[in-house]
């Protein structure tokens, strides 16, 4: 047991200065922390970051857009954020019920690390990095490399993720996110998807597609993206995705799915992934 | 570590000092003792907790009391003001959107969040915004009319003297349940109670022995004791019925399935919060399990109970002439196998309650469905008469069967008896998963035959049924099943019969329906592959065989009176058709991957006990202070028995319900209503509550010298008896010192099975018959209800609005076993990983009441709980297969396993062709 150490601090120094000293448990939003500990004591140091307002506001800072510490799914919904945020945005409508988009963060959907995660592929899709800081200084991280397994980042305990960064496309972005779950609403992922297209010219000049809960972390389809650069966005997009594209992925068998049916359904909504982009232009 | 937390709670500034990394919701409800917040699973997935956080809803569940800190909270008790309901409360009341009112905090709080925001909200706002909060009870459409309607709530029906019957009555106990005053199992204690927290088994089986407890106990100040099986007063076992009881109250050294209790720590709240369960000193041996029906059947296995070498309970059978012949001579045969899955019953409101010893007596004031089991099977436990036990039920936030097993209340009323200290236990949901009844698995093989013209001639059915380590209720589900297993038609030659299984699986019990879920996804598949080998439309095929009155069932019972089958099925005719028809128009010009099939689902359920004595006692007393109190044993888990009971007896009593106050449940205060399963209580105590009401209008008549037509009322003080012109006042001081008191006792009339199963079960059968829409995404193998038509018939609705409840409910409950709902023992412990149908899974559903009147029953009623969800889920599974063509055998048909059968069809069709 032990009794447990509960901080609320009002500053970011504060907040660091605290993890600095011991490993603490981040609480942001709360919405993983407390499932977690049904049943247990809560005898963890904990760091609540609710109070550090100027983690609060999303923000464009030259050519990216900040996403801070404490934003929420609803604020990702709100914001009035770009359309290029679309995808994000129907992954934020699909985080748990409207209570916990009030409440979980998108940097604590990250640092929590769930194969299942929401917030994953749109956000792999978007190329986003983060950044984390310490009293030693701030660090840069793509998100590809924050996360490194299931339920594993790159996040050093002296370290607090302050924000989620969005580089500003290049050309026009077009953005979606399909979701698929054996029930309507409060359902974990049988297979997500989140996909990014740049536009130039009527071509696409960049693609950038994940795909979550079909291996430890959500993936990236580098063969996919390499090829659908220079076609014309149309729904004929569909065609190319094949089997073959979905190498990266490792799914399994679980209480939600089998492996199979993963693999087969991940194309089905790859292919509406990409006719859906078509149809956003 | 507490701190002061300094906040505006419904308006007041308030401050509480406690630790701030608790969740707001225990601060709430344990510190600031406002208990309308519920807590459902501490984890985000059920929304009972809602409160609104400056404005926005959230889980009271996931912050940390500590942020709340100069902030706003509005809680439900901020809602109503002045003592006076607020508009969407009584919305809430009128549209009969809350039934047990265990979610209704939280939808309330959503729902008040959403129309702050949007004064007229579309349905499909209504659904986002209220769609993180889940309801096991409604089905949610009466909930999505409430918020749509709530500016404009329709009046409250009061009707007059005799005219309760039949009216749609607001429920008697509403109000407190939208107000949050209602009080669940873990919403009382008494100021100096202990906690009790039991120490469960991880492993699926094992051997275990203690290490030193008492020095264990002596390092935790707080921790007054730890129970284990050696400190059970009385007799470590328990279970349903009198001989065969099998269950320990603490494992005596085995245990038999993952979540059995091993022992209880007790003490102060704060001490047994801080332990971990892995600390405890016990020392496990983990032996191999037998999961499963072919693990548990297989040869050479140790079996789990030493009085049943081959692991099989009980047996059940049913043999009405020469089935097999039947079979041989038919024009048609259709054979198949299914699987069912555990299933959870998701009650929001985990087990809770506490105990108390007041001198000689024990006190338990609990959630349950059955208060005089629950007095006599502790009364066993802790080697006290049945006297010496009161039971207390609280209002129950769900049940289905789930709170007809004993839960907590042997450990709280142990640790109470030996401590002489009130002792509370509130189960946590990964608790209340691993450790109460599920619904039977099922594997069945089936074999149904019909002749050239469509009629059935025999039917052969063998179930197993999986039911876990401990009896509970298998032996009720092995005998009900058989009677049903054919389904509700006319078959000259059945062999029906069944096994339930022991297994280390979690013990399953009781659940709407007992089994005849199961069964009837077995023959409603059988019967419309006959229809489709005969080229007869399903519907049609129904028709020609459904039982009705003079029918012969296959116990050899012949139907009196009351079997509205055909009528169920001519009332969904039109729409079959219809349906049917613009189902197959869509799938001709479909492009894309959607496909739309409409099947049906038909039932019978037969009400009451199986063959068993199940008898009610009512009380209706007249006091001389002039109030008129109907003593009712029947406990209200939600559906609506307080207000039916009142509504019966006052019509037969000749006063308006609004003249009747209730004592419900308590054993001290009212007598054996029997338990609040099998469907029974409308027809069962709801004759007792007639007899009652008839018995207590007599004797006042008597009184006054009056004829049977006579009006009674009850005016200051004096009642007032009139007969045509002449009226007769009596002074109710003239009453005799008890003043007056009718009883009504009902059992129904049914006589035993003999070894063939032949006889008279049941002393009625409720009968329905739905429709399910479906469209299904081919590539995904998805489904989406688009419309449940329900037609039942209920013999009389007592209440219609709370019998659409019900159907709702049931009809949710139904399409949750067909599509989603799977529970597995060690790893669907929560309500994220074991799902239930969600505000936007359950569709438009059209109810049909058909009224057969039952004889028998209370003003021609019969009963609707358990009916309404059979035959949905075969329903749906119909309207896959037409839509779609692949027969799914295996519920849940979840998308992968519909998927998977949608390529096999494929496949086969592509190798005919």
């Amino acid at each position: 047991m032990g009794v447990a150490g509960y901080q609320r601090p009002a500053r970011l120094d504060e907040a660091l200065a605290a993890l600095a000293t011991a490993p603490r448990v981040v609480v942001a939003g709360g919405t993983d922390f407390y499932p977690a500990r049904v049943g247990r004591p809560l005898d963890d140091d904990i760091l609540d970051i609710s109070g550090l307002t100027e983690l609060r506001r999303l923000s464009e800072e030259g050519a990216y857009w900040r996403v801070p510490a404490l934003a929420t799914w609803t604020d990702i919904i709100e914001a009035g954020l770009p359309r290029y945020f679309r995808g994000l945005q129907l992954a934020a409508r699909e985080v748990g019920g409207v209570q916990i988009q009030n409440a979980a963060t998108v940097c604590g959907n990250l640092c929590n690390a769930s194969p299942a995660a929401d917030g994953v592929p749109s956000l792999l899709a978007l190329d986003a990095e983060v950044e984390l800081a310490s009293t030693a200084g701030t660090r840069r991280l793509t998100l590809g490399e924050f996360i490194t397994g299931n339920r594993k980042t790159a996040r050093r305990p002296d370290e607090l993720m302050t924000a989620v960064l969005v580089p500003k496309p290049r050309h026009e972005g077009h953005a979606t996110f399909l979701k698929l779950g054996a029930r309507k609403y409060l359902v974990i992922s049988i297979v997500m998807i989140g996909a990014v297209v740049e536009v130039d010219g009527g071509r696409i000049a960049a693609a950038r597609i994940a795909i979550g809960a079909c291996s430890a972390v959500a993936q990236r389809l580098p063969l996919l993206e390499r090829e659908l650069v220079g076609r014309t966005l149309d729904s004929r997009l569909a065609e190319i995705a094949v089997a073959r594209h979905l190498a990266p992925l490792k799914p399994i068998d679980d209480v939600r799915s089998t492996a199979d049916y993963r693999s087969d359904s991940a194309l089905t909504l790859l292919r509406r992934a990409l006719v859906d982009l078509a149809g956003a232009t | 570590m507490s701190t002061p937390i300094p906040f505006t709670l419904n308006g007041w500034a308030v401050t509480v000092t406690a630790n701030p990394a608790r969740s707001l919701a225990e601060i709430l409800r344990e510190e600031l003792r406002l208990t309308g917040t519920k807590i459902g699973c501490s984890a985000g997935d059920c929304g009972a907790c809602t409160v609104r956080l400056d404005g926005r809803q959230v889980c009271a569940c996931l912050v940390p009391a500590g942020r709340v800190a100069g902030r706003q909270v509005v809680t439900v008790e901020g809602l109503a003001q002045n003592g006076r309901l607020s508009a969407l409360q009584e919305s809430f009341l009128v549209h009969g959107a809350a039934q047990c009112g265990i979610c209704t905090p939280g939808m309330l709080m959503a729902a008040d969040d959403l129309l702050a925001r949007t004064k007229s909200p579309t349905e499909a706002q209504v659904l986002d915004a209220l769609g993180g909060v889940l309801c096991r009870c409604t089905g949610y459409r009466k909930i999505v009319d409430a918020v749509l309607a709530f500016s404009k709530p329709a009046a409250a029906v009061t009707p007059a003297a005799g005219q309760a019957v039949g009216a749609r009555l607001v429920k008697v106990d509403g109000a407190a349940k939208v107000t949050g005053a209602e009080e669940f199992g873990a919403d009382d204690w008494p100021a100096d109670c202990l906690v009790l927290r039991a120490v469960r088994s991880p492993h699926h089986r094992a051997r275990f022995t203690f290490g030193d407890l008492e020095a264990f106990r002596k390092k935790h100040p707080g921790l007054v004791r730890i129970l284990t099986w050696k400190d059970i007063p009385g007799q470590n076992l328990y279970g349903i019925y009198p001989t065969g009881k099998d269950q320990p109250a603490l494992a005596e050294g085995v245990v038999r399935h993952r979540g059995e209790a091993v022992c209880a720590l007790v003490g102060d709240a704060a001490t047994i919060a801080s332990i971990r369960d892995e600390d405890v000193p016990i020392v496990w041996d983990k032996r191999p399990p037998m999961s499963g029906l072919d693990a548990a059947l297989a040869s050479n296995v140790e079996p789990l109970h030493a009085d049943k070498p081959d692991n099989v309970l009980v047996r059940g059978r049913v043999v009405a002439r020469d089935a097999a012949a039947g079979i041989r001579g038919a024009a048609a045969v259709a054979r198949g196998n299914f699987e069912t899955a555990f299933v959870e019953h998701a009650y929001i409101e985990p087990e809770a309650g506490y105990a108390r010893r007041v001198s000689d007596r024990i006190e338990i004031v609990a959630c349950t469905q059955t208060p005089y089991m629950d007095r006599d099977e502790l009364a066993l436990i802790l080697g006290l008469k049945p006297e010496q036990v009161r039971i207390v039920p609280t209002a129950v936030g769900g049940g289905f069967g789930g709170k007809l097993d004993l839960s907590l209340q042997p450990l709280i009323a142990t640790a109470a008896w030996l401590l002489n200290r009130p002792v509370r236990c509130v189960y946590t949901r990964p608790e209340s998963m691993a450790s109460t009844p599920k619904r039977h698995p099922a594997r069945i093989s089936a074999t149904f035959a019909c002749d050239a013209r469509g009629k059935l001639t025999a039917v052969e059915f063998h179930g197993d049924f999986n039911t876990g380590a401990y009896a509970s209720w298998g032996p009720t589900v092995a005998n009900r099943v058989p009677v049903h297993a054919m389904g509700p038609y006319e078959v000259p030659a059945v062999k029906c019969t069944s096994r339930a299984i022991y297994t280390t699986d979690t013990p399953a019990g009781a659940f709407r329906g007992f089994g005849v879920p199961q069964a009837a996804i077995a023959h409603e598949a059988l019967m419309d592959e006959l229809a489709l080998q005969l080229g007869i439309d399903e519907l049609e095929f129904r028709a020609i065989n459904v039982l009705k009155k003079g029918s012969m069932t296959a116990t050899g019972q012949k139907l009196e009176a009351s079997a509205g089958l055909g009528a169920c099925v001519e009332a969904l005719r039109p729409r079959w058709n219809e349906l049917r028809e613009a189902a197959e128009r869509f799938n001709r010009a479909a492009q894309g991957p959607m496909r739309r099939g409409v099947g049906i689902g038909c039932m019978w359920y037969g009400i009451g006990n199986t063959s068993l004595s199940n008898p009610s006692t009512m009380k209706v007393g007249l006091g001389r202070d002039g109030a008129l109190t109907l003593y009712s044993g029947a406990v209200d888990i939600g559906q609506g028995s307080n207000t039916v009971m009142l509504q019966i007896c006052a019509d037969a009593l000749g006063v308006p319900v609004s003249a009747l106050r209730l004592v419900a449940g308590d054993t001290d205060l009212t007598a054996d209503a029997g338990k609040t399963s099998a469907s029974r209580q409308t027809f069962v105590s709801g004759n007792a509550a007639r007899l009652a009401g008839e018995d207590l209008r007599r004797q006042i008549l008597r009184l006054a010298n009056v004829g049977e037509s006579a009006a009674i009322e009850l005016a200051e003080g004096r009642l007032v008896v009139r007969e045509g012109s002449a009226t007769r006042t009596i002074d109710l001081e003239s009453l005799p010192a008890g003043g007056l008191m009718g009883t009504g006792r009902y059992d129904p009339p049914t006589t035993p099975l003999d070894g063939d199963g032949q006889g008279v079960p049941y002393a009625t059968y409720a009968f329905a018959a739905q429709l399910a829409e479906v469209e299904v995404d081919i590539e995904l193998g998805t489904t989406k209800v688009r419309r449940i038509v329900a037609a039942h018939d209920v013999g009389r609705a007592i209440n219609p609005a709370q019998v659409e409840g019900q159907i709702h409910g049931g009809v949710a409950q139904g399409l949750g076993l067909a599509l989603m709902e799977e529970y597995i023992p060690g790893r669907t412990e929560n309500l994220h990983d074991y799902l239930i149908p969600t505000f936007g899974d359950v569709p438009e559903i059209e109810t049909i009441l058909v009224e057969d009147r039952e004889p028998l029953g209370p003003y021609g009623a019969k009963g609707i709980g358990e009916p309404a969800l059979v035959p949905t889920a075969p329903a749906i599974l119909g309207a896959i297969r037409h839509a779609t063509g692949a027969r799914i055998r295996r519920v849940p048909a979840t998308p992968d396993r519909v998927r998977a059968a949608i390529v096999a069809q494929g496949r086969k069709k592509a190798a005919a062709e």
